[in-house]
């Protein structure tokens, strides 16, 4: 079949989807309680597209296909083509984001059952499907700038989906927000790439990018970053994304961990023989990953919200990705993408199941007149979960040993070739590379600590819930239990497309071949100075050590002590420790240094001033035309005479005018 | 003769339907038949010129007149308004007692002038056209001869009209005396020297006669006097017909008689004056017929901006907008017309007494809300389009300051404009808009002028292709001259 029709017809589903639900729910207020056929239609429209993209992969030749749908606008030099385009990456992109995204529209089916907001919920799951192929999809910045927009737009809408509760409100608002910070600096690299390529289409500015002048490169790849930044939750504008757990626990499972905050890393990978031009910006990327890798494990290591545990997690993981953008391995980048996809949706929806029932706990609590306020999210008051949720268990279990890195998981092939990376960029003679590697270590084993503390405290030990003898949770039902079992076997056996080079020379490394081979589009750095062979070895048998010590070490502390143990940890470090809780304290310095200024000057400063100066030039011309206009009146005097006096005035005007 | 005579077949049927009507109003009077025959003739008529719209361009009488092209587009307008304006007045003039059939002929030898105005090849001919257009609407404006307004506003309008033809006249005689003809193509031929004071001199006074007619600043003072005691409908045709007939000729001269110098610039000072006087004093207009004569007087100067330019795509544009301004102002003027209640044509009505009407009669107020965004100029209605269409050629012509100007000034007709919605749909009903609203029902027929004008309004927002067809007019160069029949 033709695949420019296939491919329309992937990106059209979802937003035919969309507008189904949306428009019937808004208009034919009947449709908003038939939730099968709402369910039913919403997950079809993005189940289609995946075996579309399936298809697409598996007859998909090497050669990229554009697919131009109409010129879009035609201004001067400027021509943007509404095209679509196919290749490696945005075929892998396709089949992440429409695969994990039916699973979670599967699941959500269940999870969001008897929601009032249900026909709403889909309406703008399908949006942000449709937004999120528009950005992979795109063959030129401005349709990705399209898509990039519409799934910020998405996730405003599903943050604040539960938009009573002003809390879900401004966590909305914050991300929307920190995410226009980043698009601003998108939109002046995009600039910048126009004026200087005078071309925004993939093909052109690759190709244009070697005429560029070194600063305009550098300022380029730089903006880009930042938007990416924004986008993906990475230092500075990471704050938003813990806020955005605010929503349903699907969307943070679809947007907020596999598939919208890695679309700075896709950006990148994308734009690779640009940002690959500006190697100063490239250990300015990897030491911005680096870092918050760091800061996000260590704050995850203290939070007892099972989201946010999570959330910071995701930040973490981004931030290797981006790490590993720069050492120049974006195909790694890519790779960690999918894996994280596979293992973060898993623990999101897991811990979404686990939400659920504590919910029915709740309920019960409620029920029974026992009058205990419970916090369905908050793991202190769980523990033991295991026993009445197998399913969730096990899934849960094997998720957070991929993304502990244990061997053979899939985790610990995206992480480990990402370390690898960062040690060969070093051992090639970057300093940086070194130093992004021990920190990339460091991360690791936090990694594997906080995320079995959050297994153990919420799956294994006692129950810490009131009255847990006599009410019990119960699993969730098959709708949510079967994307899970899918995720789970994809985050063990997900990793196996991308064997190390140590093995068989790198023959069975598939990812690399597809993404970073010959007439592929994701570039990658060359390498003069190989790793020995040994040596590689011996880093994969540390990272191994370091993933396994760290799960034996957290079993052990939570496994015997459960939540108690925070207490241990919290004495042993100190002030660090309250710095880590009080997660940098990144939010108050914004607030004081940003947020409060800003409004500050805005009601002492701005308003004042638009309240004077502005509106009374305003009103000032309003009066002063007005009163011109009621002075003029007085020439209409309805005398004859001085109408003729007024056209003999003309002619002499006129006759002056003309003659002189 | 025959020939000529097919090919001018519009003004033909409308000069035998206008003399038939005399003869049968004089055995049948207010015979129910009389609006039909007048409708239908100007419908014909309406319907040879939208066929011909296409076709060669010609002249006819011994080049006395032209046909095809710019005649007929302007000629179509003429005759369309007309349609429209016979459908409106039947209930109107029914509704204020004055239901004579010397109207509807009246209104057919005005159109016949008009047609031979906009279709006029010879100064002559300018000057037949404009007459016999004239004294018609002289007559149309005054006749409730019961009303002292109405009679004033006539007197007026006469006084003024023989006052400005007087100068035309002279500017028709020196232009003659200083190139020897009054052909419009063996004109500009015959300009010798760039012309001297004589040329000039005369190109100033038929100027003179033309700003008049088309109450261009400071030659506008009847116009809200003879709207305000015209008929309503009336109004709209004298506003809509007669100034698109009267610039479709002007556009001609200015085109193919004059060399483009020296009147661009004065072209340009009073397009300001007039969008300056049009739009300012509109504002305080507390009568609706007023506020929508003043702002007839802003559009011409927009008009002016375009003819200013010098440019042919300046009278292209121009002719869109007249096409545009006609739509806007036929479909207003039938608004307001259905919104009277004093039984003086509206004469001292004043616009609160509308508070609240939106919702009552919410045809006529959504109606309104897009006679008056269109003609503030809001995209994506056809008075957007419109103002491109003229501004555009001007910025081309290097006269940015010019479209500047009329960017202000219709900024400023934003406000007249949006206070009729402000009144009609946000003040409270008063209880003599609540009867107002409640005292009648809309007429099928004036419902239907009003959703087509509307419909169109939206049609030719959205489209191009008028303007490619009016841009045709001028692309062959020069204007082709067949000689004789």
């Amino acid at each position: 079949m033709d695949p420019e029709l296939l491919i329309e017809l992937v990106i059209l589903l979802p937003l035919l989807g969309a507008a189904f639900n949306g428009l019937l729910g808004l208009f034919q207020p009947a449709h908003r309680t038939r939730e099968k056929l709402i369910g039913t239609v919403a997950t079809a429209m993005v189940a289609i597209p995946f075996l579309i993209a399936v298809y697409l992969f598996a007859t998909f030749d090497g050669e990229a296909i554009v697919a131009t749908v109409f010129t879009w606008m035609a201004a001067g030099d400027l021509t943007v083509n509404f095209a679509f385009r196919i290749d490696q990456l945005s075929l892998l992109m396709t089949m992440i984001i429409t695969g994990v995204g039916g699973l979670i529209h599967l699941y959500s089916t269940g999870y969001m059952h008897g929601d009032d907001g249900y026909w709403r919920f889909f309406a703008y799951l399908n949006l942000f499907i449709f937004a999120m192929l528009n950005l992979v999809l795109g063959n030129n910045l401005v349709v990705l700038f399209l898509g990039w927009e519409g799934v910020g737009l998405c996730s405003y809408l599903l943050i604040g989906f539960w938009y009573k509760d002003l809390k879900n409100s401004a966590a909305a608002n914050k991300a929307f927000i920190m995410n226009r910070i980043g698009d601003f600096a998108f939109l002046m690299a995009m600039f910048i790439l126009f004026r200087e390529i005078g071309a925004l289409d993939f093909d052109s500015l690759l190709a244009g990018a070697s005429s560029m002048d070194q600063s305009s490169i550098n300022w380029a790849v730089l903006l880009l970053f930042i938007g990416a930044t924004g986008k993906s939750a990475q230092i500075p504008l990471f704050t938003w994304l813990p806020d955005a757990m605010a929503g349903p626990t699907p969307v943070s499972a679809l947007i907020h961990a596999a598939t919208m905050v890695t679309s700075g890393l896709y950006l990148l990978a994308r734009l690779s023989v640009i940002v690959l031009s500006a190697p100063v910006i490239m250990t300015v990327i990897a030491v911005v990953g680096a870092l918050t890798a760091l800061v996000a494990a260590t704050i995850a290591i203290t939070q007892n919200d099972i989201k946010k545990v999570l959330a910071y997690s995701t930040i973490s993981q981004l931030g290797y990705m981006f790490l590993a953008t720069g050492v120049g391995a974006f195909y790694v980048a890519i790779f960690h993408v999918m894996t994280h996809a596979f293992f973060k949706a898993c623990l999101f929806l897991g811990s979404g199941s686990v939400i659920h029932s504590m919910h029915h706990v709740e309920h019960e609590l409620a029920k029974d007149g026992h009058g205990h306020e419970l916090d369905a999210q908050d793991m202190r008051t769980m523990g033991g979960l295991g026993k009445y949720m197998p399913a969730t268990r096990m899934t849960f279990l094997i998720s957070t040993l991929a993304i502990a890195g244990i061997p053979l998981f899939s985790g610990f092939f995206s992480k480990d070739e990402i370390l690898f990376k960062a040690f060969e960029f070093g051992y090639d003679g970057h300093l940086v590379g070194w130093l992004v590697y021990g920190v990339g270590i460091v991360t690791a084993l936090l990694t594997a600590v906080y995320m079995t503390r959050a297994y153990v405290l919420t799956f294994e030990g006692e129950e810490r819930w009131p009255h847990a003898d006599t009410i019990h949770p119960h699993e969730s039902p098959w709708s949510m239990t079967t994307p899970l079992w899918i995720l789970a076997g994809l985050a063990a056996v997900g990793g196996l497309v991308g064997i190390p080079a140590v093995i068989a020379h790198g023959d069975l490394n598939w990812i690399h071949h597809f993404l970073a081979g010959d007439q592929a589009p994701v570039a990658e750095y060359a390498v003069h100075g190989h790793v020995p062979v040994a040596l590689e070895w011996g880093l994969i048998a540390f990272s191994s050590l370091i993933a396994l010590f760290g799960v034996g070490l957290a079993w052990k502390w939570y496994s015997t002590e459960g939540p108690a143990f925070d207490e241990k940890l919290s004495a042993r470090f100190g002030g660090l420790y309250r710095l880590w809780k009080g997660k940098y304290f990144v939010d108050e310095a914004y607030d004081r240094a940003i947020v409060r200024p800003l409004i500050g000057g805005a009601i002492h400063g701005l308003a004042p001033f638009d309240k004077y100066v502005v509106d009374g030039l305003v009103n000032f011309v309003g009066f002063f035309t007005r009163g011109a206009s009621f002075t003029l009146r007085y020439i209409q005097t309805g005398i004859v005479h001085s109408y003729a006096a007024a056209i003999v005035f003309g002619v002499i005007l006129l006759g002056w005018l003309m003659l002189s | 003769m025959w020939g000529d005579m097919a090919a001018t077949l519009s003004l033909v049927i409308v000069s035998l339907a206008g003399l038939a009507l005399v003869v049968f109003d004089a055995f049948n009077n207010r015979h129910v038949a009389t609006p039909w025959i007048a409708g239908l003739a100007l419908l014909a008529g309406f319907i040879f010129e939208i066929v011909g719209l296409g076709g060669p361009e010609g002249t006819a009488y011994s080049d006395m007149l032209r046909t095809g092209g710019s005649a007929a587009f302007v000629n179509a307008l003429v005759l369309g308004s007309g349609v429209l304006t016979v459908i409106l007045s039947v209930p109107y003039l029914k509704k204020i007692g004055h239901n004579i059939g010397e109207v509807y002929a009246l209104i057919l030898f005005a159109t016949v002038g008009m047609l031979v105005l906009g279709a006029a090849n010879n100064l002559i001919a300018v000057f037949v056209g404009l007459e016999t257009m004239s004294i018609c609407l002289y007559i149309l404006t005054g006749f409730v001869r019961s009303e002292s307004g109405s009679a004033e506003s006539a007197l007026k309008y006469f006084l003024l009209g023989a006052f400005s033809t007087g100068f035309f006249l002279y500017g028709i005689a020196l232009l003659y005396g200083a190139t020897g003809t009054m052909d419009f193509s063996a004109m500009k031929a015959g300009v010798e020297d760039g012309g001297g004071v004589m040329f000039w001199g005369g190109v100033s006074l038929l100027l003179v006669g033309f700003l008049f007619k088309v109450s261009a600043a400071p030659f506008h003072m009847w116009t809200p006097d003879a709207y305000q005691g015209a008929p309503t409908p009336i109004a709209g045709f004298m506003a809509t017909a007669s100034k698109t007939a009267a610039f479709g000729a002007l556009i001609i001269i200015l085109y193919k008689a004059l060399p483009t110098e020296r009147w661009t610039d004065v072209l340009a000072v009073f397009a300001v004056i007039t969008m300056v006087v049009g739009n300012i004093i509109a504002l305080s207009q507390q009568n609706v017929k007023r506020m929508l004569a003043y702002s007839s007087i802003a559009h011409a100067g927009y008009v002016l901006v375009g003819l200013s330019s010098g440019l042919v795509e300046g009278y292209s544009g121009a002719l869109f907008y007249l096409m545009v301004y006609v739509i806007m102002n036929i479909g207003a003027f039938g608004v307001v017309a259905l919104l009277e209640w004093d039984g003086k044509e509206g004469s001292e009505q004043t616009l609160d007494s509308l508070a609240g009407v939106g919702y009552r009669k919410p045809l006529l107020g959504w109606a309104m809300v897009v006679f008056m965004f269109s003609l503030s100029g809001f995209p994506p209605l056809a008075g957007f389009l419109g103002k491109w269409a003229v501004f555009a050629p001007a910025v081309d012509a290097g006269l940015v300051w010019l479209a500047i100007i009329g960017v202000l000034a219709s900024a400023v007709s934003a406000y007249y404009y949006l206070r009729v919605l402000v009144v009609m749909f946000m003040k409270t009903e008063t209880e003599a808009s609540s009867k107002l609203a409640d005292s009648f029902t809309i007429p099928r027929s004036s419902a239907a002028v009003i959703v087509l004008c509307v419909i169109l309004l939206f049609v030719f927002g959205l489209t191009t292709s008028v303007i490619e067809l009016t841009d045709g007019f001028f692309q062959s160069g020069s204007v082709a001259t067949v000689l004789g029949p």
